[in-house]
């Protein structure tokens, strides 16, 4: 009799234990994502005109004058949500990375994938003269290869999320001086482009942005959240991942491919913005208690950071009386010191 | 089910080329305990990984209930079949009672939500590992014998016949040590599960253990119960070291008592002055196994 009333509370305490993670989880995902549309509507309003938030949400739907829908609509709809479409794809790719190799540092603008957008977008135009369009395709291409060429380089008897970051990063240092040479050798006007570009800016995007990261997110969303439930035990190393029955292999090319192609069509869009990817996963972690890779809300958290950043960058800044700036300084401003702890904290303690 | 649980059959196991396990041939019977013993690099991590399919045999075949394991799709394997690595890692932060629900990851499909029979095994799980009072503690903030028993329970979880455990003691002191094989022997005896562990202490394996595999240079040296197959001769030939084995006092299994440089053999009989009486030595041997 006893024993079954102790089966019943063991269950009991189980699903509760279970359900309030679910919850929380849930209850994260829903706030980040309310305050990301927060900020969004905040930067259709905010500008040299600025809108009140119904005549935003007239444009929205098409009932406010046509100099208001014209604002909203295409200059400043096309911005916001290419800072929301991109830090969402950068946010999940990091966590993707980061639950994978179960190292904070392993995100793709630290381990060079971003570098390889960077790189090919100013061979493009540098040597090329591009400007617009072909400059994101080639930086997409660009984040592919490195991803391949490091996947490749770091493959030995299988994947070893140390050996990733490390050659990771080495291609990044090797793709970074090749920056550095065709700087030096580019024609100011080129030079000053590509700058711009490296540093990462949603300034003058439009609905020809958009376009193509929306297709790339709503494409990679499905697999990646269909992929995470192998990624929960691809966490506790391979061996016991084999052990529960999950395809160690097949399933980390998978997430990785599909953390890549966000990475790199987020790249494309609004250019390598510094260290959203590597903060987003630790920041919605924390906020869901550590639980899980949390992708969902690295996704939300990702495009809170660089919607706020934005903001930061185009508004705060100029109460200070600093001119707008491209948002990649104000994230790198952000990113940098949190690098500094990691590296500071995982010195101390060893665990990486 | 008859015949054995798992066997291996010709294995020839390896990384990279070099040889660990050459033409090995094991069976591991079916409900009992079975213990792989032998010195360090003597190949018993490589046969386990090898009997778990977590390492692809370069010759040979390992069978799980009579089939290929490899075979067999991988997460079919896994609801039959449950593996406790050596180094096992836990995501930071993550809750004992997480950490026990991916244990019934296998029965998930691409869309088979969580259900009450899931909730039903995790409880189960931690209640035969007494972690139900952990339930909400994250992993990594575990002693070490907690974390292993949270380990364990996420094994069990996964409701397999099968479980095999790859050291599963290091890095425990004493006490804990006992209690986890306690563990195991009590599920052993109460759901039949046919465990195989690797140990490192021969005196613990030939306790708990109803079945010994000794292995040496990848070679099987010796299979059987502990009392039949330890001897004085055996622990020379496997580990080169020269003993006294003994009955232990409290189970009766063999009890192995190495001899150093240092210590030379005190040999039964009229005790010596200067050492101390050991009078188990003269006791009958208890067989509590045999019943």
């Amino acid at each position: 009799m006893t024993a079954v009333l102790d089966e019943r509370n063991a269950v009991r305490r189980v699903a509760s234990v279970r359900r309030r993670g679910i919850r929380r989880g849930r209850t994260v995902g829903l706030v980040l994502a309310a305050l990301a549309s927060g900020l969004v509507l905040l930067e259709l309003s905010l500008g040299s005109v600025t809108l009140p938030p119904d005549d935003v949400l007239a444009a929205l739907f098409g009932t406010a004058t046509p100099q208001a829908e014209y604002i909203v609509g295409e200059v400043r709809a096309p911005r916001a949500l290419t800072g929301a479409l991109a830090g969402a794809a950068f946010g999940l790719s990091g966590a993707i990375f980061q639950g994978l190799v179960r190292n904070p540092l392993a995100s793709p603008d630290i381990i060079g994938i971003t570098m390889g957008a960077s790189a090919a977008a100013v061979v493009a135009i540098v040597v090329f003269g591009a400007t617009g369009a072909p400059v994101s395709v080639s930086a997409f291409c660009g984040a592919l290869g490195t991803a391949t060429l490091i996947y490749v380089l770091a493959w030995r008897r299988g994947m070893s999320g140390y050996r990733l970051v490390l050659v990771g990063i080495a291609v990044a240092a090797v793709l970074s001086s090749v920056v550095s040479y065709l700087m030096t050798r580019a024609q100011v006007r080129d030079a000053q482009q590509a700058l711009v570009w490296l540093t990462g800016s949603l300034t003058a995007r439009t609905w020809t942005d958009v376009a193509p990261l929306a297709v790339a997110v709503v494409v990679l969303v499905p697999p990646a959240v269909l992929l995470a439930s192998g990624l929960r035990p691809l966490q506790f190393g391979d061996d016991a991942a084999t052990g529960l029955g999950v395809r160690v292999e097949r399933h980390r090319l998978g997430l990785i491919v599909v953390a890549v192609a966000l990475a790199a069509a987020a790249t494309a869009a609004a250019g390598p913005v510094a260290f959203v990817a590597f903060v987003s996963a630790p920041i919605a972690r924390a906020l869901v208690n550590g639980n899980g890779p949390a992708l969902v809300p690295a996704a939300f958290t990702g495009a809170v950071v660089l919607v706020g950043s934005d903001l930061v960058a185009q508004h705060v800044l100029e109460l200070v009386g600093i001119v707008a700036l491209p948002v990649g300084v104000v994230t790198g401003v952000l990113g940098a010191p949190y690098l500094l702890w990691l590296m500071s904290t995982t010195n101390r303690t060893g665990r990486a | 089910m008859t015949g054995d649980a798992l066997a291996g059959q010709g294995l020839r196991l390896g990384y990279d080329g070099r040889e660990v396990v050459r033409d090995l041939t094991v069976a591991i019977p079916r409900g009992v305990i079975t213990a792989i013993v032998g010195p360090n690099a003597c190949g018993k991590s490589t046969l386990l990984r090898g009997l778990a399919r977590l390492l692809v045999p370069d010759a040979g075949r390992v069978l799980l209930d009579g089939r290929d394991i490899h075979a067999m799709p991988t997460r079919a394997v896994a609801t039959r079949l449950g593996i406790l690595p050596q180094h096992p890692i836990a995501p930071e932060g993550l809750t004992v009672t997480d950490l026990v629900g991916r244990g019934r990851h296998p029965h998930h499909g691409w869309l088979r939500r969580w259900g009450a029979d899931d909730d039903r095994a995790v409880a189960d799980a931690m209640r035969v590992t007494s972690t139900l009072d952990l339930a909400e503690r994250p992993v990594d903030e575990l002693s070490g014998g907690q974390r292993q028993r949270a380990w364990i329970a996420m094994a069990l979880a996964q409701r397999t016949g099968v479980l095999l455990l790859d050291e599963p003691t290091t890095y425990l002191d004493v006490t804990h040590q006992v209690e986890v094989l306690d563990l195991l022997t009590d599920l052993n005896r109460t759901d039949g599960t046919t465990i195989v562990m690797v140990l490192h202490d021969l005196n613990l394996a030939c306790r708990y253990a109803d079945h010994l595999i000794a292995l040496r240079d990848g070679e099987v040296v010796a299979t059987g119960t502990p009392s039949d197959v330890v001897t004085r001769d055996l622990v020379a030939d496997v580990f080169d070291l020269p003993s006294v084995v003994v009955p232990d006092p409290v189970s009766g299994t063999p009890l192995i008592v190495p001899i150093g440089r240092h210590h030379t053999e005190v040999l039964p009989g009229p005790p010596p002055t200067t050492a101390l009486p050991v009078p188990e030595l003269a006791e009958p041997r208890r067989e509590s196994r045999s019943e």
